[in-house]
């Protein structure tokens, strides 16, 4: 078991002959992700690799294939229009891992994916791993290994950094989760705690929030009220300076609001382990499993 | 993005919110002259991109252009809050009978805009919301439907309770609000004070609009409102370098790969003793270029004692970053001492460029951090 994606997951690639988008499907093959089938309008009828038929249209994807799932490669500007169509054909659960979407853009795309009942991960994310059986996204596959920890992160690097640390000191991973830096992302920390509360396979959780809005906070309400499953937090931006968007959209302190310390002081709260250095999880987390 | 007072009162102007005259200035002649133009009595405001400008001296009442001009000589170049101010918006002084705030800002929870109004105006509208949450009205937008009329008149109510005729003339005001922060790809709107005057009209005295930055590839002409003078030069420079870099107060100057492993270095380097110099995300495309501007931008700042790398190779390949900073130290000798990290795609390539030119580098995190405190502290590497 795992959460959201695993070895029966087919997948459509949304802007597969796009530069991002054919290096990760290889990376993604390589994996063993089951790559159904790619999207590129205007290139329908060929083939990626030799071997993956790209169609124009999801809808046209969808039902060739029975695909599932798409992760969306796509520019900025044609993103948000991408993650509709992918809801509109069937799809269940859509993985944007474009950077740089629109915010207003999103306020549209959310409701509409909603309606159409599909899961939207991101955008501006680094997808998903199932250690040992699929990969959606760009998350390195050899730093991963299988096991029973949920990683679930706004970031992608440090997302890597902390899940190199767990596989070096030996605890293996059941999903890996990147929800995106932006202000409006399609899968919240809840959603993900949600489905590892109820993983069997996941044993203990590791969650890196960082600054700006008050996600990190309702999630460590959530570990208080719904969760058995040991929770380990970190907040990277303890040092970052109010006002300043660090990098990411949705890293920004807004006057008092979204502070490194209101949120560690949330965790602390719920009872949570918090991590002051990315190193932390592993004993952390050892010493509550 | 963040604009002028000026320049987000012509964007309202456009949709057809009534504000006072003004036109904006760089020399106290100007000023003077505009003051003439419009006549009786003016506001001098001075146009920085940071709020407390009227505790700082920046926003002053003249009675004649004499008097405007004379305020002027001394508010331009003036310092406030670190930046200069280069530019003053000259503008009718208009009376005031009560103050109201008004504004949208991109709500994460409700994943929408949401409108905010309270009668409270004027005055810092967190502070309204932490002591007085009960004057504040909140209003999540569908944008796919927009704002409705029924909404807008619900937002004027709750302003002016007990005279419709003021509330149809906010709601038209919040109409163009909207308006003008979808057309703009906004991430905040506000007028702050919406003000009415004696006589019973309604005017905007302050504006404040944020552009996200991720529309504006959609937006030349909104490009076109930055102003570089108004921005610390090292983070222009960045920036047009495609670099994310951000100037802090500390000594160690830090070159990382990813936003959230960025802040998590930072945050490291204060951990061990240390305090970093800057925020800099080289992004996720490897490119050697990109670290050549990198060190360049660092090495500017008389301040940084150290540079850390902290480099997580997934897209980014390690062997361009190797490249870059074999390249960029080849140009232009390093004076102070470098630190590696790297680890990820192409690790062993990248760290023999690195041996094989004199570098040293580690793979782990929290023995690179380390090492760049103690010898920003000038104490030896451990």
């Amino acid at each position: 078991m795992s959460i959201f994606i695993d070895n029966s997951s087919t997948v459509i690639v949304q802007g597969i002959t796009g530069r991002d988008g054919s290096f990760h499907s290889k990376q993604m093959l390589e994996y063993g992700t089951r790559i159904v089938g790619g999207v590129t309008p205007g290139k329908g009828g060929q083939k990626f690799e030799g071997t993956v038929p790209i169609y124009d249209t999801v809808h046209e994807a969808v039902k060739a294939t029975g695909a599932n799932t798409s992760v969306i490669y796509v520019p900025p500007m044609f993103a948000a229009d991408a993650m509709m169509e992918a809801a509109d054909a069937g799809i269940e659960f859509i993985v944007a891992i474009t950077e740089g979407v629109p915010v207003n853009d999103m306020t549209k795309v959310y409701p509409f994916v909603k309606e159409k009942g599909a899961r939207l991960l991101g955008p501006n994310c680094p997808g998903l791993i199932t250690p040992g059986q699929s990969k959606v996204g760009i998350i390195p596959g050899r730093i991963c290994t299988p096991g029973s920890i949920g990683v679930v992160s706004r970031s992608g690097t440090l997302t890597y950094e902390v899940v190199y640390q767990l596989t070096r000191a030996g605890l293996g991973q059941s999903t890996c989760v990147g929800i995106g830096g932006d202000p409006i992302i399609g899968t919240s920390f809840i959603d993900c705690l949600e489905a590892f509360e109820k993983d069997p396979d996941t044993k203990a959780v590791a969650m890196m929030g960082e600054i700006g809005g008050t996600d990190e906070q309702e999630a460590a309400e959530f570990v208080k009220k719904h969760m058995k499953k040991p929770v380990v937090g970190f907040i990277a931006g303890q040092t970052a300076p109010p006002g300043r968007r660090m990098g990411h959209a949705g890293a920004i302190i807004s006057g008092s609001a979204g502070t490194a310390a209101e949120k560690i002081e949330s965790f602390e709260a719920a009872g949570m382990g918090v991590a002051k250095r990315p190193i932390d999880f592993v004993e952390l987390l050892k010493a509550r499993m | 993005m963040n604009i002028h007072e000026f320049q987000a009162k012509d964007i309202l102007r456009a949709e057809g919110v009534p504000i006072p005259p003004g036109e904006v200035a760089t020399t106290p002649e100007q000023v003077e002259a505009i003051a003439r133009k419009i006549g009786g009595m003016v506001v001098v405001k001075a146009q920085v991109h940071t709020g407390g400008r009227g505790k700082a001296g920046g926003v002053k009442l003249a009675k004649t252009p004499a008097e405007a001009k004379e305020i002027a000589t001394k508010i331009l170049g003036m310092q406030i809050n670190g930046l200069t101010v280069h530019q003053v918006l000259v503008t009718t002084a208009a009376d005031i009978a009560t103050e109201a705030y008004v504004g949208i800002i991109l709500d994460r929870a409700s994943r929408k805009p949401v409108f905010m109004v309270s009668p409270a105006g004027g005055i810092d509208i967190e502070e309204v919301a932490a002591k007085t949450p009960e004057k504040i009205l909140k209003l999540p937008i569908d944008t796919r439907y927009g704002l409705q009329g029924y909404q807008a008149n619900e937002l004027g109510f709750f302003l002016f309770p007990d005279d419709v005729k003021k509330v149809r003339a906010v709601a038209k005001i919040m109409m163009a609000l909207y308006q003008a922060f979808m057309k703009n790809d906004a991430s905040l709107a506000e007028i702050n004070p919406l003000v009415v005057t004696p006589s019973g009209e309604i005017l905007a005295l302050d504006a404040k609009i944020s552009i996200d930055d991720n529309a504006l590839d959609r937006h030349p002409e909104l490009v076109a409102l930055r102003d570089e003078t108004a921005e610390e030069p090292s983070e222009v420079d960045a920036r047009n370098s495609n670099l994310t870099f951000i100037k802090l107060d500390g000594d160690v100057g830090c070159v990382v790969n990813g936003a959230g492993l960025a802040m998590a270095t930072m945050d490291l380097v204060k951990y061990y003793g240390g305090e970093p110099a800057n925020f800099l995300d080289i992004g996720g495309s490897s490119n050697p270029e990109k670290v050549v501007n990198a060190l360049r931008i660092i090495t500017a700042d008389p301040s940084v004692k150290v540079i850390l790398f902290n480099i997580f190779g997934g897209i980014t390949r390690t062997d361009d970053v190797a490249n870059g900073i074999v390249t960029a130290t080849r140009a232009n000798p390093l004076k102070i001492p470098i630190v590696i990290r790297l680890t990820g795609t192409n690790e062993e390539i990248a760290m023999k460029i690195l041996t094989e030119n004199g570098f040293s580098a580690s793979s782990d995190m929290d023995e690179a951090v380390m090492k760049a405190v103690a010898l920003a502290k000038g104490g030896k590497a451990a």
